[in-house]
């Protein structure tokens, strides 16, 4: 294992982040913000309860969720895009890191941003709703997972992508949508029984299902399966992502 | 001498379908400076990339001190820094955390006197704390010179270092490289300046077209394909060369003031004394001669062209 070289990409990647703190966190709070005050105190003092949670707190996980997903694939796909589209990649190819360990550096990096986000996130939330959590380990958990597979997500996009479009492609017309459509903003029995099935092919519902049960304990899916699909899902990036080097797919010719 | 690069019936198609390298067989001694020398899309960078494992081979193979590029990837490219054609720098950080990072990836625990001592033989320890973005050219392409130095390399791979880089700092550019080699690193670097080669090489390997024509000791190449001429500045100017004179490769120039004689170093007999016999005979006079040797860059454009 080369420990130097992931721990170069590591530091070569947060100080990325704390070079642009302020962008990075003003513009996720800020949004969490405008939900909060539009869907929480505008909308929801109109809403009633769901499955006896107000509503201004039954949306926090999905709005967590939201971030957490969007923060973790822009971060990973720009992290590795970029030195792809400057050219300084050449230095990881010629580098004796393995790719597994360029995963890490990366994908570490672009983790654990997206995870100090979603705890400002969480700290912001309590300034509009008072909320608790009953299964913190379990919540977590499901932060960790999530933040680490779209993190792997996110750079097989960035690897993928061969311009700045394509970079932004995916998380505007696929993740955009299944996150609105996967019960941040309600919850799936509400929905007609057909369209109740369909959205179980989101994979999304049974992430902010799964946090919203380590939240309040009330889930549309049981936690295990909600465990399970986050699982399999980061299995299913973590094989592309090996098939990627080991074909050399758009990273060498 | 021992080789410590060994490519063997290297070939190289990309995805395109273009055959950039044609059964490249090099081997690079131990210690030595090795120049490749060829045109725009000879295949150079093509052939520096695969062995750095930029670009994926095709047949053949490559080992790095015994080590094979592929198979055994980090004993081999621990050994190699590179400096790209391409300036591709990180903009944003500072030279300091640029080198750290190198140093880092090839997997050295830190070392600040290394640092120091590589930014100081490059002129750039007053910039180490800019950030690159503000650099000039010339000095983007040393803090790429820096990076790959900065994990003590044994093997150093320079695709024209010297592009863009004035004339007072190629030549510290050039010692710098000459240091190195007296430390024992092998240095293969590419270049388009002939002098470059000339000053600095060791050996010096012809590439066009993606095939290896010439690889050869310099002082034997220019020894070998170098031409002599004598110029002879006349007291009388000639209209023509005299027909007795017909059998040596005789030029008038300069309104007929300057007779030029082209000979061959590895002939035997020059014929130089026989030709000025020959003029003593015909009665011309000349008040000056001097000879003068052609240079890498002749040679080089002779043997490119006659490929073409
Ligand atoms: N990624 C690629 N896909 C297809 N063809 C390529 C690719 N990279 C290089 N080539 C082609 O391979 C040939 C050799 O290119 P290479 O960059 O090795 O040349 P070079 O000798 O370094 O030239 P120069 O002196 O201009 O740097 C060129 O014809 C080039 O167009
Ligand atoms: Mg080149």
């Amino acid at each position: 294992m080369n420990f130097y070289g992931i721990r170069a990409i590591y530091i070569f990647e947060m100080s990325r982040t704390w070079r642009t703190l302020m962008e990075s966190i003003a513009s996720p709070i800020l949004t969490t913000s405008l939900y909060f005050i539009v869907f929480g105190a505008a909308i929801g003092s109109r809403m009633g309860e769901i499955d006896g949670i107000s509503y201004a707190s039954f949306i926090i996980p999905g709005l967590l969720m939201l971030s957490l997903l969007g923060e973790s694939i822009s971060n990973a796909s720009f992290g590795i895009y970029f030195p792809k589209f400057s050219g300084t990649i050449y230095e990881v190819l010629s580098a004796p890191v393995s790719p597994f360990e360029v995963v890490i550096g990366y994908v570490g990096a672009a983790a654990t941003k997206s995870l100090i986000i979603g705890l400002l996130i969480l700290a912001t939330a309590r300034l509009f709703v008072d909320y608790e959590i009953m299964h913190p380990l379990w919540m977590v958990s499901f932060l960790l997972l999530t933040a680490v597979t779209f993190s792997l997500f996110g750079f097989i996009i960035g690897l993928w992508a061969d311009d700045f479009q394509k970079l932004q492609i995916i998380p505007m017309m696929v993740i955009t949508p299944l996150t609105f459509l996967g019960g941040a903003f309600y919850s799936i029995s509400m929905l007609p029984p057909f369209w109740q099935k369909v959205t179980l092919f989101n994979p999304v519902v049974y992430l902010i299902s799964g946090l919203r049960w380590s939240f309040y304990g009330v889930s549309d899916v049981k936690v295990g399966i909600s465990m399970v699909m986050i699982l399999v899902f980061m299995l299913l990036c973590m094989l592309s992502v090996w098939w990627i080097f080991k074909t050399g797919y758009r990273l060498k010719d | 001498m021992e080789s410590i690069i060994s490519i063997r019936n290297l070939s190289k198609t990309y995805a395109s379908g273009f055959r950039a390298l044609k059964d490249i067989n090099l081997d690079i001694q131990q210690g030595e400076i090795f120049a490749l020398l060829g045109p725009n899309g000879a295949g150079k960078t093509t052939l520096i990339s695969i062995i750095c494992g930029i670009v994926t081979p095709g047949e053949g193979s490559v080992t790095v001190n015994g080590h094979d590029i592929l198979t055994e990837f980090r004993a081999s490219r621990s050994m190699i820094g590179l400096v790209p054609q391409e300036l591709a720098t990180a903009t944003f950080e500072s030279v300091e955390a640029t080198m750290s990072f190198s140093r880092g990836l090839f997997g050295k625990p830190p070392n600040p006197a290394h640092i120091e001592k590589v930014l100081r033989d490059l002129s750039l320890w007053d910039r180490r704390k800019d950030r690159i973005i503000n650099l000039s050219g010339g000095m983007k392409r040393r803090v790429l010179i820096a990076k790959a130095l900065a994990h003590q390399p044994q093997v150093l791979f320079l695709d024209e270092p010297t592009a863009g880089v004035d004339v007072e700092q190629r030549r510290d550019m050039w010692a710098m490289v000459r240091g190195l080699r007296d430390t024992g690193v092998t240095v293969i670097l590419t270049t388009h300046y002939i002098e470059e080669a000339e000053e600095m090489a060791d050996r010096i390997g012809i590439i066009n077209d993606g095939e290896i024509s010439v690889i050869e000791e310099k002082s034997v190449l220019m020894n070998k394909l170098g031409k002599k001429q004598l110029q002879l500045t006349l007291q009388k100017s000639l209209t023509a060369v005299p027909a007795e004179l017909a059998d040596y490769s005789l030029e008038l120039q300069q309104e007929g003031n300057v007779l030029i004689y082209t000979f061959d170093t590895q002939k035997e007999h020059t014929g130089i004394s026989e030709l000025l016999r020959q003029l003593g005979k015909l009665g011309i006079d000349f008040k000056d001669l001097h000879s003068s040797q052609s240079s890498l860059e002749d040679i080089f454009v002779s043997l490119v062209s006659d490929k073409a």
